[in-house]
Order: structure tokens, then sequence, then C-alpha cells
């Protein structure tokens, strides 16, 4: 049929563009309740009592709960756990967490109490009642501060404030490579907070059947099952086979979605304690204060050189933020998927990374787009452009000459990674290629003449996708494993229901699903049915994050497809009274004839039919036609990428135009590159929001000040000139389709090809370094200064 | 103290008594069952909830349903007629210009009145005409493609 | 996003508003809402009555006579930016402000009896020298635009008393005005917002008004910097050079937020007093 490999328009596009999103806030269901949370507005304090007599005697009030009643329970409702961290490295201290504070608050926004009303507005309204008496604690807020002596501590347990202290490498190799380097380049930087921000805030809805013991709760999740597997077992106590967890459209999630969240134990309790459907939605404020957070490292790096530019070792300290609470991934983000990237697409023998995750007064942080290989490949990025420059050769030139050969593959790195395949100098061939680099330089140097501060901006970035094989992350510390479910399912009549584990909140696997398994079977598009985001109807799976869901879920429909291929053809030959071995399945047609005689043939329908109908099936075999697999991937997937930006700097101003964007990314094969490329551009902006504007700034006392789209600002529309998009492609050996994920590389690679092209446009100045975001005041402050012969 | 209003929408004409602090989304959404227009924001930036009151784009999440007495609203839901979709719903699927689909529905209706009247729009005439319409998903590119292919010119 | 509870009048008249607002003393009055409405539905604000005049006719339009231009307080600022009469700074502000589903409800008299410091119309009003016209039970008054913005979200409006119309000069041969901002990136308020009105006759400027806002709790005049211009011969370099002026003009009470501090502020205030300046002089000149 050949889907696979074209640009096929989207199937699920109809109800978005005609409005019939089923997202979680427009369910509506009989009798359902309101509920609102009651937020603490101190990022650190005891709670010394709480009054709801007001709230609860409103007109139009259910019920008010507290902390103190969800732990307890109450008659209709049991008692709730508290949420777990589900990615727990040796000798890491979890904090506790209940889903409403019960005896102290340790971030602004921390949940106290519930308000179920008949209206949201009546909540809110009953939310203002409610009176709570705090009693303010001092308060961390800055990860690297937070460790040393004599800071208050969050949790008297926690000594230090530190959760865990994660190293990889050889550090040895390391100290010894910075000490007989030629040249180190060092750099103090942070990667600084981001708020995810997807346009859908989250929501809940939970609907209770007191006689049946069965929960059903639609919530906004990227991985259903984890949480119908987290609250079976940790925080709700409904049996997991009585246990409906329901996904349905989500409006973009980033990580910021793949969360167990308190709101996801208090709906479905409520659900329980007031006997009638509870529905939940955040506002984009509350979101703030509530949503797991990106990013957040304080870091000190050094990349040590020969005199000619060879990078001989790389050691990086960071101090991450994990905030008050560990949220379900936390501990991941800084360790497993940050320091096994450090290597880059370059030859480093010796690297040590060490990360000590951080306990602070503020929102929990978790992973977000790119999780941890932004960070890896910002500051790697960065060191390599200083290096260049401290160096004086072209930051191609440095770069180029550190990449992996391509006959090196697969590649061991010394950060436990095997990178599986690649070509990074065709990589950085067709990004000059596409961007007329050398031009570019000309055209520069003319306007530096003019003095006009235009900077060029390159990096080659690598990430680990496709989270991963089961041994390996769950020795790494994860509490599951890491395989992706699917079931195809033939019907009598022909048609095929197609169940994945995976779950689509923007990526178009209505689509792109329909496209491997069409192409598997020979069937078109139109007979494929994709339905994902239901526990109750697909098998155990594991969700989509970390660009994973094409390598390892259509991966899985792709091995169920072998199996359905070849349950036919057995089918096949006996009733065309063939041997197996001289069978052909034709891909193409969905025609099964004997080799040789291609009148003697089956339709895939026909077969699909008799499957059912069982008359005359091969002796032993089972009626029906349904495939399931289980696929756990062998490796992560290594996509990569080399990017080249142009920007102006306003003298005047410091504000930054970008004038172009180059991406050249390798994503493995591409199943529609249409919807590839709406990855990649997509993600390219995310990442040139952290660049130049994003930021989720604390004060001292723990108050989010950057606390709505009013002053957190994200990229909007007329920030950007057309992209110029290409690509190379290696397949990834690691599954059957070749691909490589393409949800984040662009993201990873546009903050720091930004960051380092703003820089380029300030180098004449002597500017070394400026943390993001690069706002037009930050640059101009730097160009004052520099001016004004101030260090820098 | 409740308020009765008059309010045409999606050419039905709807009379209901509401309270007067009822935004108009809220209306539509919850009174109505017309989930089509979504809620992304409280700051009235996100432009999620775009519709159009008496014919202008304007964002219903900043306007009270009291103030919509007696107009005329337009929702995505009442974009297509007689079963075919508006040119811009189409635009928009032919280019790929939503992934989630959550700020598509208040993109869309902003982008009809955009190049109402301009069916030769600028590239960069949209991009500023979109300010007040965020996307996180697709980095505006195919936003920006699929609005001039609707514009027609 | 759930406002709190109020009472809601609707007035048809100008003397039914008044009437309502002398009856329920506290009264917020309602016009296009987007300074309001945003402000209700994170419960910062919480107006026990409202009183709805978006849709009294005397309120609305846009007039020329003897030389002025009069606004209807509640025209809407897409009308306002889309004129081709009003004086141009004044157009090129309103268009400028928060995005056009914004613009089409958003009101010159809600957004300057707001007062929001970040917001432009206030700017531009202070260096048109525009007069706002009040009305209310005691009567009808006229301030000047200095004189009615007073501080942060304060203006010289008395309880009970609502904005009618605002006067703008025509403009004429040899004039021209420019409006000039530095927006916030997220909230796209201005950090700093600097219009400038000149008057130009062969080629020496006989009339400025320059005025600043955004960076002080209220717009504030330029008067050094009008002094610089008026009676000079105009050039570049002389341009820059009235546009420093401006620090002497902006007082000691600065606002600041996460995308622009003070410093950075006063700076930019002297670059983008010189861009509304160069703008309105190329206008004077083609004019």
């Amino acid at each position: 049929m050949g889907y696979v490999g074209k640009s096929v328009k989207r199937v699920e596009d109809p109800r978005f563009i005609q409005g019939r999103g089923k997202y979680v806030a427009n369910l509506q269901l009989p009798g359902m309740a309101y509920a609102a949370i009651k937020r603490s507005p101190y990022a650190h304090a005891e709670i010394i009592s709480i009054n709801t007599e007001k709230a609860q005697n409103l007109e139009g009030v259910v019920a008010v709960f507290t902390g103190r009643d969800l732990m307890e329970g109450t008659r209709l409702s049991g008692p709730c756990g508290t949420l777990p961290c589900g990615f727990v490295p040796p000798n890491t201290k979890v904090p506790t967490h209940h889903p409403l504070a019960v005896e102290k608050v340790n971030h602004v926004g921390d949940g106290v109490a519930v308000v179920v009303a008949e209206s949201a507005y009546i909540a809110y309204d009953a939310l203002d009642m409610i009176e709570v008496d705090y009693k303010p604690l001092p308060t961390v807020v800055d990860a690297k501060a937070a460790t040393k002596e004599g800071a208050s501590l969050v949790y008297a347990d926690i000594p230090n404030n530190t959760s865990f202290f994660w190293t990889l490498g050889d550090k040895e190799a390391t100290k010894k490579a910075l000490a007989e380097a030629d040249h180190v380049v060092e750099l103090d930087l942070i990667n600084q907070r981001l708020i995810p921000n997807a346009i859908e805030p989250r929501a809940a809805v939970a609907q209770w059947d007191k006689f049946t013991g069965e929960m059903t709760l639609w919530t906004t999740s990227q991985n259903p099952h984890i949480i119908r597997l987290l609250l079976s077992g940790f925080t709700l106590g409904v049996p997991e086979n009585k246990l409906r967890v329901v996904s349905p459209d989500v409006g973009g999630g980033f990580g910021s979605k793949m969360f167990h969240y308190p709101e996801e134990v208090i709906v479905p309790w409520l659900a329980r304690a007031v006997d009638r459907p509870v529905k939940w939605v955040a506002s984009r404020s509350e979101s703030y204060v509530t949503d797991a957070q990106g990013r957040d490292h304080v870091t000190n790096c050094k990349l040590a050189l020969k005199s000619d530019g060879t990078f001989t070792g790389l050691w990086v300290s960071t101090w991450a933020n994990m905030g008050a609470y560990l949220s379900t991934f936390a501990p991941l983000i800084p360790t497993a998927l940050y320091i096994t990237l450090f290597s880059g697409l370059y030859k480093i023998p010796a690297i040590w990374g060490e990360t000590w995750g951080v306990i602070t007064n503020t929102v929990p942080v978790d992973a977000y787009r790119g999780a941890g290989r932004p960070e890896a490949s910002y500051q790697l990025e960065r060191l390599v452009d200083l290096a260049a420059r401290e160096l004086n050769m072209d930051v191609v030139e440095i770069r180029r000459k550190n990449l992996i050969p391509e006959n090196e593959f697969p590649y061991q790195t010394p950060v436990a990674m095997i990178y599986d395949s690649g070509n990074y100098q065709k990589l950085f061939d067709k990004v000059e290629e596409l961007a007329g680099y050398q031009e570019m330089r000309k055209e520069q140097a003319k306007a530096r003449q003019e003095g006009r501060l235009v900077g060029i901006g390159v990096s080659g970035c690598i990430e680990a996708s496709a989270p991963g094989p089961s041994p390996v992350v769950t020795s790494l510390g994860s509490a599951i494993g890491l395989y992706e479910s699917g079931i195809v399912r033939v019907h009598p009549t022909g048609q095929v229901s197609v169940f994945t584990g995976s779950h689509a909140h923007g990526q178009g696997h209505e689509t792109t699903f329909a496209q491997v398994v069409a192409d598997e079977l020979g069937l078109p598009m139109e007979a494929i049915q994709i339905v994902h985001g239901d526990t109750d109807r697909i098998p155990f799976g594991t969700g989509t994050y970390g660009s994973r869901s094409a390598a390892i879920g259509a991966s899985a429909l792709v091995r169920c497809a072998e199996k359905i291929r070849e349950k036919v053809t057995r089918i096949a030959a006996h009733q065309l009274e063939a041997d197996f071995e001289d069978m052909v399945y034709d891909k193409d047609n969905g025609i099964i004839y004997v080799k040789g005689s291609p009148d003697k043939s089956k339709t895939f329908a026909e077969i699909a039919f008799t499957s059912y109908y069982a008359a005359n099936l091969p002796a032993g075999m089972e009626p029906g036609m349904e495939a399931t697999t289980y696929y756990d991937p062998s490796n992560f997937t290594f996509p990569n990428s080399a990017h080249i930006v142009q920007v102006e700097i306003d003298k005047h101003t410091g504000a930054v135009t970008i004038q172009r964007y180059i991406a050249v990314d390798d994503v493995g094969k591409t199943i529609n590159p249409m919807i590839v490329d709406g990855q990649i551009v997509g993600g390219i902006v995310q990442g040139v929001g952290q660049a130049l504007w994003e930021h989720g700034v604390y004060d001292a006392n723990g108050q989010l000040l950057s606390g709505s789209l009013m002053n957190y600002a994200l990229p909007r529309a007329d920030h950007f000139p057309k992209m110029e998009i290409g690509r190379t492609e290696t397949p990834s050996p690691h599954n059957p389709l070749g691909v490589k994920g393409a949800g984040e590389m662009g993201t990873i690679a546009a903050t720091v090809t930004v960051a380092n092209a703003v820089m380029d446009a300030l180098e004449p100045l002597g500017i070394r370094h400026i943390d993001m975001p690069l706002t037009a005041e930050k640059i101009w402050q730097a160009i004052q200064s520099s001016q004004n012969g101030g260090a820098n | 103290m409740n308020v009765p209003v008059s309010i045409t929408v999606n050419g039905v004409q709807h009379r209901r008594d509401v309270e007067p602090r009822l935004l108009l989304v809220h209306f539509l959404r919850d009174m109505l069952g017309l989930t089509g227009t979504n809620i992304g924001c409280d700051t009235s930036q996100c432009g999620a909830c775009t519709v159009h009151l008496d014919g202008m784009s304007v964002k219903s999440c900043t306007v009270l349903a009291v103030q919509a007495d007696g107009s005329s609203v337009t929702t995505i839901e009442g974009l297509a007629q007689n079963g075919k979709l508006h040119p811009m719903q189409h635009a928009f699927w032919e280019n790929h210009g939503l992934q989630c689909g959550y700020c598509t529905p208040g993109m869309i209706m902003a982008a009809v009145k955009l190049v109402e009247n301009n069916p030769n729009i600028s590239e960069e005439e949209i991009r500023h005409g979109l300010e007040g319409n965020l996307c996180r998903c697709t980095g505006y590119e195919n936003i920006v493609k699929s609005v001039k292919a609707g514009a027609g010119g | 996003m759930y406002p709190p509870k109020f009472e809601y009048y609707r007035a048809n008249s100008v003397s039914e508003a008044l009437a309502l607002l002398t009856q329920h003393s506290g009264a917020k009055v309602l016009a296009g809402g987007h300074s309001l409405i945003p402000a209700m539905n994170i419960r910062l604000a919480n107006p026990g009555v409202l009183i709805d005049i978006g849709r009294i006719d005397e309120l609305k339009g846009i007039a020329t006579a003897n030389g002025s231009v009069r606004i209807g307080s509640i025209t809407t600022h897409a009308t306002i930016a889309a004129s081709s009469v009003v004086p141009q700074a004044l157009s090129e502000a309103a268009g400028m402000i928060g995005d056009p589903q914004v613009r089409n409800r958003g009101t010159i008299g809600g957004n300057i009896s707001h007062a929001d410091p970040g917001s432009d119309l206030p700017t531009v009003l202070t260096a048109l020298n525009a007069k706002i016209q009040i009305t209310g039970a005691a009567g009808n008054r006229t301030l000047a635009a200095s004189d009615f913005f007073i501080d942060l979200l304060l203006t010289a409006l008395q309880e009970g008393e609502i904005v009618t119309a605002i006067e703008v000069p025509a403009p004429g041969a040899g004039q021209g005005s420019a409006y000039a901002k530095l927006a916030n990136p997220a909230s796209r308020y201005a950090m700093v917002g600097a219009a400038v009105a000149v008057t130009i006759v062969d080629g020496t400027c006989t009339a400025a008004g320059v005025a600043v806002g955004g960076l002080t709790p209220c717009a504030k005049n330029a008067p050094s910097v009008e002094a610089a211009l008026i009676g000079k011969a105009l050039n570049a370099d002389m341009l820059a050079a009235a546009a420093e002026a401006a620090q002497n003009d902006l007082g000691d009470d600065f606002l600041e937020d996460l995308y622009a501090g003070v410093e950075y502020r006063k700076s930019m205030a002297k670059v983008f007093v010189n861009r509304a300046l160069s703008a309105a002089v190329q206008r004077a000149q083609r004019h």
C-alpha cells in the first residue's frame, strides 16, 4: 500500500477542526459536582488550623474536606495513600507527599483543602471562605544554596536538602585529563526553570459505582495505565481490575502530563466521599503552581582539550532542583537521562558527571520536553563554542574535528550509552550546505564592519530516546519496565482495530500507526482503527513521552502484524491445500496466494471471516484473528541533529531577531514526513522559548513571581521566520521500523543553537557568557558593561 | 439575581436566565453544551476561547453572557454550513495546522476574521494578526501556512 | 476563571448610567470589560455592582469638528486603530493594544479610566494634550489629560462620574505624531511607551508634545524634551539629543518587572522617545 514514508493527511483532524475534541473538561455526567482546591500562598508553613465551617454552609456547597480527611478516610471513602516516586535510585530520600497537605505545606500551590459544589462558580466562592491559619517557616529556593551548611531544611530527615547523589563515568581519568590538558574551558551556568504551559490545563473527572466497586477516572494523562497502577497500588486503593482510567483527547503534554498528580487521587476519592461524579479543571494560574516544572540546574562544567582542539575530558557537577516533592519520574531527569548523554556527538575519552538532587520549597520539577538531554546539550555545546573562541577555531571546524567517525558505530561512550548508528559528518555537511554557511560568515563579516550585531550559532546534538529496555531502566531505578503493548484485532468482516499503549496528545498516532499497520497487513488505511487511552480497552501500556511511541509502540504493532500475517498465511495455505512455505503474502494488495499460481489466492477479508467461521482451520489452530505483543526494545534510539541559526541584536534595546533557522535532524526513518516536520518545528520553537524568554522565577520566599502568562512569555507567531528543515536518515537498527523518535530533538538543539548565536553576535564586544533567558534587558546590560570596560 | 438573556448562537436563539457573572465561554460550554470553544488560561491571553460576536472575533472568557444579550455568536461548531467544512477548516487540515487540537478552534475563528476582506494577506500580517492566539505544539509555521491557504487569495 | 458575584444593571443612556451610579455607591462601570473582567477572573477585583454602559449610542463614534476630533468614550480600540481622522499616534497606539480580539472589545474610556501604567493611551493623550470630557451627577467638566492621570491606577474621576468623550486636535498641515512602545514579551503591555506630536513650519519645530509612560506610575509629560525641540531646526542629531533630555522628566518613582528593571527602562525611555520623535517628524514633513 505504501503509506509509510508519505505525508498522509491526519485522520484525527476532523473532530478537532470542528470543535468536537473529547477533552476531559468537556465531560458532562448526570449529577456531576465540581471541585476546587484551596492552595497554600506560602512556600513553607505549618498548618495550624483549617476552618471550613463558613464554606460548608454556603448554599450549593456539597462538602469540604482537608488533607487530614483524605489521610484518615471517611465513612464513605477510605484513606488515601501518599504519592510515590516511580524512579528511585539507590539511597534516595523520598519526601512524603500527601495528596492534600496534612501538617505542613512545602511549596506555593500545595493543596490543603478541597471544596465540592454544585457549580465551579460556587466552589470558588467557597474557597474564599475557607480560613487557614499558617505559621510560615524559613524557605530555600536555590538548588546549590540549599545544600550548604546552615541552609534551612525543607524536611528534618533530609540533611542538606539532598535527596540523592548520582554519578557516572570515570572520576580519576577525568581529573587526570583536566590536569594534563593543554587547555581547559570552564563554565558556571544556570539552566533555568521552565513552566510547560500545554494549552489545555489539567483536568480530572471521576465516577464511582458503589455497588460494583468500579471507579472510572478521566484524566489528562500521557500514560493512563501508569496512573491506574499507582492509584491502585499506592494512593487510592481501588483494585486494578475495578479501576478504569481514560485519557481521551489531551491538549498537549510535553511531559507535564505524565506524572501522578494529587488531583488524580483527590477527585476519585471525592467521587466516593460524596457519591456523585466529580469534575476538577485547573485554571492556568493554578497550573503554574501545580504542574511539574522543567530544568532548573545549577552547573559547573569543564572541557579539557589539546591545543589543536581535540577533546580529552569533560567534568560536570550539577545541583538539580527537584522542588518540594519528588515527582513521579523526577530523579531520572538529571541522572540517567542526562549524564549518559554527556559525550554528545563527540569522542571524549574521559567523562565524569555528578548530580545532587536537591529539595527546595518550590513546585516539583520533572520531565519537560527533552528531559535531561537539553541540559546535557546546552552545557556541552556552550563549552565547545567557548573552546572554539579561546582556541581561535571556527565553531563548525572544532565540532567536525571531534565527531565520532561513521565507521566507529556501534560506539560505546564513557557514560554507559552505546550509540547504535549515525553519520554525523553528513549531518554537518547537509546543514552547512542548506545554510550556505560560508556565505553566512562572509555576510556576517560585512555586517560587523557596519557595526551590526549579527550572530551565527551552531550546534550538534544527540539524545537518547525511546526509553527503554526494561532490564536497563529498572536497574537504573525505574519502578516499571518500559516496553509498549499492542493488540491488532481483526474482525470477522476484515476491519481492524488496533489497541496501543501509546497515547497521542498531538503526535498523530491515529494516522501514523494506521499507516504502519495498513502497510504491514496490505489494507487501506480506512480499514484500520487506532484505539488508545482507555485502560479498559487497551493492554497494559506505558504511555507516550521520551519520543518513544513510534520506536516502541508502533514496533509492537509491527510484531502483531507479523503474527497476524503468519496466521492468515497458515489458514490460506490450509484452505488452498498448499504448503505454508509456498505461500506469498502480497502486502501491497492484502492477498495471499500460492507462489507461481496467483489464481490460487485468498483475500485478507476472506481469511478474516473464515478464521471466525472456524469451519476449516488447520488442525490444532484456535479460531479468531488477533495478536498481542509487548515489545521491549533492545536499546534506546539516538536521534541527532545539526542546527545553524542567524540572529541580529538591536544594539539600542538588546532585542534579538531570529533571521534564519536551519535545522537538519536525523530521526531515523520517517513514517509521515509532514508530522515529523511538525514535531521538529514545534520542538524548535519551544527550545527557542527557553533561550530567549521563558523563566519560572521564584523570590527568596518561594513566591512564584512569573505566576501567569502576564509575566511568563511564551513564543508567539511573530517571533519566527520560516524554518528551513532538512533531514538525514540513518535508520535505527533497534526496531523494525528504523525510527528514532522526533518529538524532542528540535527542543534539545534549538535552545543552545540560539544561545550560541546570541553569544556569537556579542563576541566582538568580548562578552563570554550570559545565562538564559537571553532577554533584551540582559543583552543590553552585557553590552553596556562591555562598553564600560566591565568584567564579564 | 439572575438576568434574562437572549443570545443567538450558530443561528439558533437561546433564552436563559443567567447570573451576571457568567462568562460567555461558560454560557456556551456549560449551558448550551457547545464544548468546542476551549479555555486555556485565565488572563485573557491564549485565545483558545475565541468566537465571533456580532461578526467580530472576541475572547469569550472576557465577555459576560449578559453583554451578549441580543447579540449573535458563532462558535467553531457553527462554521461548517450544511455539512460542508469552512475553507479555513479545510486549510488547517490540508496543511497540518494542528497537533493536539486544543488551540485550534480559537485559532480558526481568529483566522477567519483575520483574512476576511484580505485574501492576499501576507505571512507577516498573519503572524502579527495571531498575536492573541497561543499554540504550544506546532511552532506556528503550519498554522501560518494554513491561514494563508484559507485566505484563498 | 470564575468571577465573584455582583449585581448588574444596564444603562441605556448617560443619564440612566449616572442615576444608577448615584443609587449604587461604589459601583464600577463596565464598557468593553477588558480591564475589569480579567481582574475579576482571577478575583483581584470584586465589584459588588456593575453598571454596563456598553450600549449607550451617545458614547460611541468619532467625529471631527472645528479642528478637533471627538472620540466617544466607548469607542473600541479597533475602531480608533482604523481611523484616518485621529492623530496617527493615537491610531498607532490603539493598534498596538493587546491583540485583534482585545481591540474589538476594549474601549478608550475604559482603558484610560483604569489607568494601568502599562497601557498606551494615557501616554498618547498626554502628549496630544487631549481633553477628557467627564460627566457626573454634579454636571459636566473637562480635564486636560495631564490633570486626569494622577497616579498608579488612579485618575481624577470622582465617585459617580464617567468619561463621556476624549477630544484631541485634528492633525493639520505640518503636524505629525507617533507612538513607540517597548512591549513586555509576555503581557505586551508597555514597559516603556513614548508618544510625540510635533508641528513643523519651514523646518522648524513650532510646537511639541512629548510624553512617556510604562515605566512610571502614570504617564508623564516630558517638558525637557519639548523645550529642546521648540524653536529649533530639526535634524537627526538634535532629535537624539532632545530625546536624551527625557531623563530629566521621569521623576524618581519607577516600575519594573521580570523583563525590564529600572535602569533598563530609564535608558529605553530615551531610545523610544527618539524613535517616536523621528517617526513624528517624518510624518510632519510629509503632511
